[in-house]
Formats: structure tokens, C-alpha cells, sequence
């Protein structure tokens, strides 16, 4: 076991990998030399070289398009997207091409390859360096997506996605980037995509998180811990295919739900949570099912605090929840 | 020899931008701005002097590297700096920050955060113009960078389609974020890509604004009378790091300092002690330029915060889901 913060692990993720399997290559605006704007590829274009560790013009449609390419002539690239936000000229390469390639070809060509983003809000970054656009790629049928809270699931998690047969998108909460801080196993092991992981164990409301959120939904629940109600919480890890399972066991135990994400609510990953548990454990709830969520607004650049969905907004939805 | 008022004018206004900007890394350093500060520190002359040759009620459209373009197009300096401190007197009430510089009032239509984006966005705007027939010209600016990207070839493809009355200007800074030209893109030379668009082009110094002005000149008088678009590649460099929090260690100190050599701000400062400005004259100007921004700062350091009610109706008219 290293300490290490979730930058850290992911690179040594990648460096492992990279070792491990001469197919895999990393591309990307600044990856190379600089080593990325968060740092994340420092130390990969020493070791690995230029043709591996690939600098790319500002140009995201290029490097997503040119990935599935790669992808479908058998390397295994692991993009950057500098900011999730700046994946929107990406999305028609990720929506029309990555998600159907598998379909569109009968199952003969499968375009594998794990497109790396930071996500979320935090850094004062306004509009276009914070949002969470998760349920836009997870509406889209034939892709996975994976955003870990811990070091020790970020590096793990990556191994996997690497090696899973499918496309697949890794958010990694930039807030938590660094502040993250955790052991993290040494050399070779993967945590599975699919799984889901109780952070907090409870029996009065289930909580529903991801990314930089589960750290809030945690200290709302240590804070709801004082007065008597006791939360679980679900860190998802994988936000597609979701675990509904692991979170279906959960609600049955406790009858109350409580989904927290960054994104708008209208249309959020916590709409389709909601559903599912709905369909599957309704005869158990024993509460209405409540989403604290970002606003129908774009992410402010003044107002950020207010915006997320912090603590002191997730707990008094664990109160009301479990007193229903 | 230009008028020495023109001259005061365009030489108090890069001091202008580059004193505001000074104040605003201060600023970002005491934690009063945050998130994403691009400087556009070394570049003014070319913002100052491309749109010294447009007309008032022309239109600007630009990157996020977008204050001092946004200076130069009119906006105050208080709605600027309300803006940079998330402020709600800022030109988008403190909810955009420094990417978002707007001004309708002054036709500059904003600072574009997302590369390329704003290009075909531009040539929409040319288009609406030679629609109405008012000889507006739009002014389109971009960095490097945005060369590689959807939205530089297809806004320029249209506008060389529709003959419309735009001026393209590339500011090649030599580096898109941390990575040199040399390494992302096939050509020296941005302008040259006109020519696959059937389109003028060509490439000048930016250091020196009444070159620039000049060279911007003829292609605006081209899009006004000829509603003939064009693509220009005007040279220059950032002398600080890509935003705030870029050390800029891919470039060595002894590159900056050659480029510092060129300072816009000295050449400008050279053509009015040649037109015979004195010590006193020059010193007169440097404090109003001291006092313009100290009244900057002090303007958006005592403005409110935007209310949380802002969010909703700035967002679109509604109804919101409760
Ligand atoms: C679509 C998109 N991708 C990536 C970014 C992140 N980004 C912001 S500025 C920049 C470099 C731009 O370089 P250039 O166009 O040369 O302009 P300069 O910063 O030099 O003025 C990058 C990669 C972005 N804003 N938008
Ligand atoms: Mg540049």
C-alpha cells in the first residue's frame, strides 16, 4: 500500500498498464510533454515516448474519432478530454460512432477504448470548466461509464475500464483530484465496473452518490448521525451498468432514498435511479424519494457553493426523508 | 504621421488594458477573482489596433483571452473588472466571469469559452449584416489553436460561400496552451489555409497597432465594399503563462525576454515621444490611466453579489421545474 491522491493513482494506473500492454496508447491536448493540465500523464512521454503518449492539436472531434480508429484497428487508446466540458465536439464521434460500432457491425468490430475526463464543479471554474454531464453518455446505449471517489477505486477502476470490452467513459471528479487522499495497493488489481460500494452503513435512508459528492453526502451523514438518523450510503463507482442490485438490497432496508448529483436535475442520472428503485422496491418506500441536485441553470461562476449540492443542502433531505 | 490625439488614444488604451490586467492577477493572487484568468498581456497591440480600424457600430467577436478586446470594443472598465470578481455589476452579472465578456451596447459579442465555437457564430452575424444591408463588418478573432478545430473550418467555409463581410484574425501567440505550434498543427503559417477557401489571406507582425490597423484596414474596407471575407494571421506572444495557474515552463526565460524586447506598449510609447510627447505629457496620461483603474477595483470590490433568483431568468425565460 502508497498513499496516494487520485492524480497519483491514476497515473500509476496508466504507467502500469502501459508496461503491462504495448497497445495502449494515450492521446490528448497537452498530454504529452506537458504532461496535462492536471498533471494526470506526467512522467508518460519520458518513459513511453511520442508515439504512445501523443500530443494532439485542440481538436476533440480528431482525437475521439481518430481513438475509435485506432480502437478498431485492434491498439487500445486512452484519450483525454481536457475538460468534460470540451467533449461536446466529441459527442456526435461518441454518440454516432463509438456507442454503435459494436451494433452497427454485427458484433465484428469493436471500438474499446476509455475516454479519460475531469468532471464537476469546485474550482470556481464557472460555466465551462465544472459541469457533469454524465446522463448524456449514459443515455446512450453502448457505452459505460465509470466515476470513482477514492484513489484506491480510481486506480482500480481504470485497470478495468482498460481492459473491458467495451467503450468506456472515466470521469474523475477534479475537486477530489488531489484532496482525495488514500492507500492504494500496489502494482496489479482491478475493481470491477458494475460494482457499487457502501461507504456508510445505516438504517434510515439509503443515499444514492458519486465522484466529489459522496464526500459531502458522508459528512451530511455523520451530521444526521447526531440527531439520530442513521444514513447508508452507496457510492455507485459505476454509474452504467449501475449496480441496482446493491442499491435495491438498500432501500429495502432502509424504505427511504436520497439521490445527490452535481448535474441539473431535470433529466439527471438521479431521475433514472429513482425510477429504477421505484419499479423494483416500491411496495418498501416508505418515503417519497428525493433528488438534491445542481439547478436548471447553467453552473454559475459566482454562485458555485450555492449550486452544488453540498452538506448543508443533503442534510436536512436525510432528515425530512427519514421522518416522513 | 498619424494625428497624435489618434495616436494618445490607441497608446492609453493598451496601457489601459495592460494596467487592468496587472491589477487583476494581483487581484487573482488575493483569491478576490477566481477560476480561469487569461491574460492577454503582450498581445494588446493587436486588439487595440484591428479594432482601431472598425467603426463604432461594427461587430466583435472573440476567445476567452477576451478583456482586452473587450476594452478596446468600449465596455467599461468597472463592468469588466464587476465581472472578473463575479460581481453583479459585471457585463454578465458576476455569473460568467472572465471568458464572458459582453457588451451589447458596443456590438462586442462576446468572449467564447469553448475554442472554435464562436466562429461559425461569427459568420452568422456577417450574415445578418449583409441581410440588412447596414455595411457592418464583423470582426472574428481567435488563437492558434482554434485552426485545428470543426468550428474554424466550417464557419470560415460558409462565410467564403456566402461572400460575407467578415475579417478572420488569428492571433498566433506561438503556443496553444503548453504545446508549440510547431507541434500541432502542419503549417507555419495560418493564413495560408484561406487559400483552401477560396479566400484572401496573409500574414503581418502584431507588436506595432498602427501596423496592425493598417493591415486589419484593408480587410475590413474588402468586407464592407466588397463583402469579400478574409483570414489573417497576425504574430504575437503572451508574456504571461496560458492562464493564472500555468507556470509556463515550456518556454524558456531568455524566449520571453526576447519577446519583451517588442513590447507594444514601448513602441507605443516611442511613436508619442517621436510625435513630441514629453516626460510630464506621458506621465499625465499614466495617471489617468492609474486612476481609471484604481476606479475598476474599487467599483467591483464594493459591488453586490448576484442573488440566487438571478439564475433562473438568466437562464431562459422559463417556467422552471420546481
Ligand atoms: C473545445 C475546447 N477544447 C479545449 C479547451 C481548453 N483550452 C482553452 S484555451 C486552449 C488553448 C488555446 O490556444 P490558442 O487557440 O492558441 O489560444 P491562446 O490561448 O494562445 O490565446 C485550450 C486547449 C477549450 N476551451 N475548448
Ligand atoms: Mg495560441
Amino acid at each position: 500500500m502508497t498513499q496516494m491522491n487520485m492524480v497519483q493513482a491514476i497515473t500509476d494506473a496508466l504507467r502500469l498498464e502501459m508496461r503491462r500492454d504495448p497497445r495502449v496508447v494515450v492521446l490528448g491536448e497537452d498530454v504529452g510533454k506537458v504532461g496535462g493540465v492536471f498533471r494526470v500523464t506526467q512522467g508518460l512521454y519520458d518513459e513511453f515516448g511520442e508515439d504512445r503518449v501523443i500530443d494532439t492539436p485542440l481538436s476533440e472531434g480528431g482525437i475521439i474519432g481518430a481513438a475509435i480508429g485506432m480502437a478498431l484497428y485492434g491498439l487500445v487508446p486512452v484519450p483525454e478530454i481536457q475538460f468534460s466540458d470540451f467533449i461536446f465536439p466529441a459527442y456526435d464521434q461518441i454518440v454516432s460512432e463509438l456507442a454503435k460500432m459494436r451494433y452497427r457491425s454485427g458484433g465484428e468490430y469493436v471500438s474499446k477504448l476509455v475516454i479519460r475526463t475531469p468532471v464537476g464543479g469546485g474550482i470556481r471554474g464557472g460555466l465551462y470548466h465544472s459541469q457533469s454531464p454524465e446522463s448524456l453518455f449514459i443515455h446512450v446505449s453502448g457505452l459505460k461509464v465509470v466515476c470513482p471517489s477514492t484513489p484506491e477505486d480510481a486506480k482500480g477502476l481504470l485497470l478495468s475500464a482498460i481492459r473491458d470490452p467495451d467503450p468506456v467513459l472515466f470521469f474523475e471528479p477534479k475537486r477530489i483530484y488531489r484532496a482525495s487522499k488514500g492507500d492504494v495497493p500496489e502494482g496489479d488489481y482491478t475493481v470491477p465496473i458494475g460494482k457499487a460500494r457502501i461507504a456508510r452503513e445505516g438504517d434510515d435512508v439509503t443515499v444514492l452518490a458519486w465522484g466529489a459528492m459522496l464526500y459531502e453526502a458522508m459528512a451530511a451523514a455523520e451530521q444526521a448521525s447526531e440527531q439520530g438518523v442513521e444514513a447508508e450510503i452507496v457510492d455507485l463507482r459505476t454509474l452504467w451498468p449501475v449496480d441496482i442490485d446493491t442499491i435495491v438490497e438498500s432501500v429495502k432496508k432502509t424504505g427511504r432514498v436520497v439521490v445527490v448529483h452535481e448535474a441539473p436535475r431535470t433529466c439527471g442520472f438521479g431521475a433514472e435511479l429513482v425510477s429504477l428503485v421505484t419499479e423494483r422496491a416500491f411496495l418498501h418506500l416508505e418515503a417519497p424519494p428525493v433528488r438534491v441536485t445542481g439547478f436548471d441553470t447553467p453552473f454559475p461562476y459566482t454562485l458555485e457553493m450555492d449550486y452544488l449540492p453540498l452538506a448543508h443542502r443533503i442534510l436536512p433531505a436525510l432528515l425530512e426523508t427519514a421522518k416522513f | 504621421m498619424a494625428d497624435s490625439n489618434v495616436l494618445e488614444r490607441l497608446y492609453r488604451q493598451m496601457l489601459l488594458i495592460r494596467r487592468l490586467e496587472e491589477e487583476a492577477a494581483r487581484a487573482y493572487a488575493q483569491g478576490k477573482i477566481g477560476g480561469f484568468l487569461h491574460l492577454y498581456i503582450g498581445q494588446e497591440a493587436v486588439g487595440v489596433g484591428a479594432i482601431a480600424a472598425l467603426q463604432p457600430d461594427d461587430y466583435v467577436v472573440t476567445t476567452y483571452r477576451d478583456h482586452g478586446i473587450a476594452i478596446a470594443k468600449g465596455m467599461s472598465p468597472r463592468a469588466m473588472m464587476a465581472e472578473l470578481y463575479g460581481k453583479v455589476t459585471g457585463c454578465s452579472k458576476g455569473l460568467g466571469g472572465s471568458m464572458h465578456m459582453f457588451d451589447a451596447e458596443h456590438h462586442m459579442l462576446g468572449g467564447h469559452g469553448i475554442i472554435g465555437a464562436h466562429i461559425p457564430l461569427a459568420a452568422g452575424a456577417a450574415f445578418a449584416s449583409k441581410y440588412r444591408k447596414d455595411k457592418r463588418v464583423t470582426l472574428c478573432f481567435f488563437g492558434d489553436g482554434a485552426a485545428s478545430i470543426q468550428g474554424f473550418h466550417e464557419g470560415i467555409s460558409l462565410a467564403a460561400l456566402w461572400k460575407l463581410p467578415i475579417v478572420f484574425v488569428c492571433e498566433n501567440n506561438e503556443y496553444s496552451m503548453g504545446t508549440p505550434l510547431s507541434r500541432t498543427i502542419s503549417v507555419d503559417d495560418i493564413s495560408k489555409k484561406a487559400a483552401g477557401y477560396g479566400i484572401p489571406g496573409w500574414q503581418f507582425r502584431g507588436e506595432d497597432f498602427e501596423e496592425v490597423q493598417a493591415q486589419i484596414g484593408k480587410a475590413v474596407a474588402q468586407a464592407r465594399e466588397t463583402s469579400m471575407p478574409s483570414l489573417l494571421e497576425v504574430r504575437t506572444y503572451r508574456y504571461r503563462g496560458h492562464s493564472m495557474s500555468d507556470p509556463g515552463k515550456y518556454r524558456t526565460p531568455e524566449e520571453v525576454e526576447e519577446h519583451k524586447k517588442k513590447d507594444p506598449i514601448a513602441i507605443g510609447k516611442q511613436k508619442l515621444v517621436t510625435a513630441g510627447y514629453d516626460e510630464a505629457k506621458l506621465k499625465g496620461i499614466a495617471e489617468s490611466v492609474e486612476a481609471e483603474v484604481a476606479d475598476a477595483i474599487r467599483f467591483a470590490e464594493e459591488s453586490p453579489e448576484p442573488e440566487l433568483s438571478l439564475l433562473e431568468p438568466t437562464t431562459y425565460d422559463g417556467p422552471f421545474a420546481s
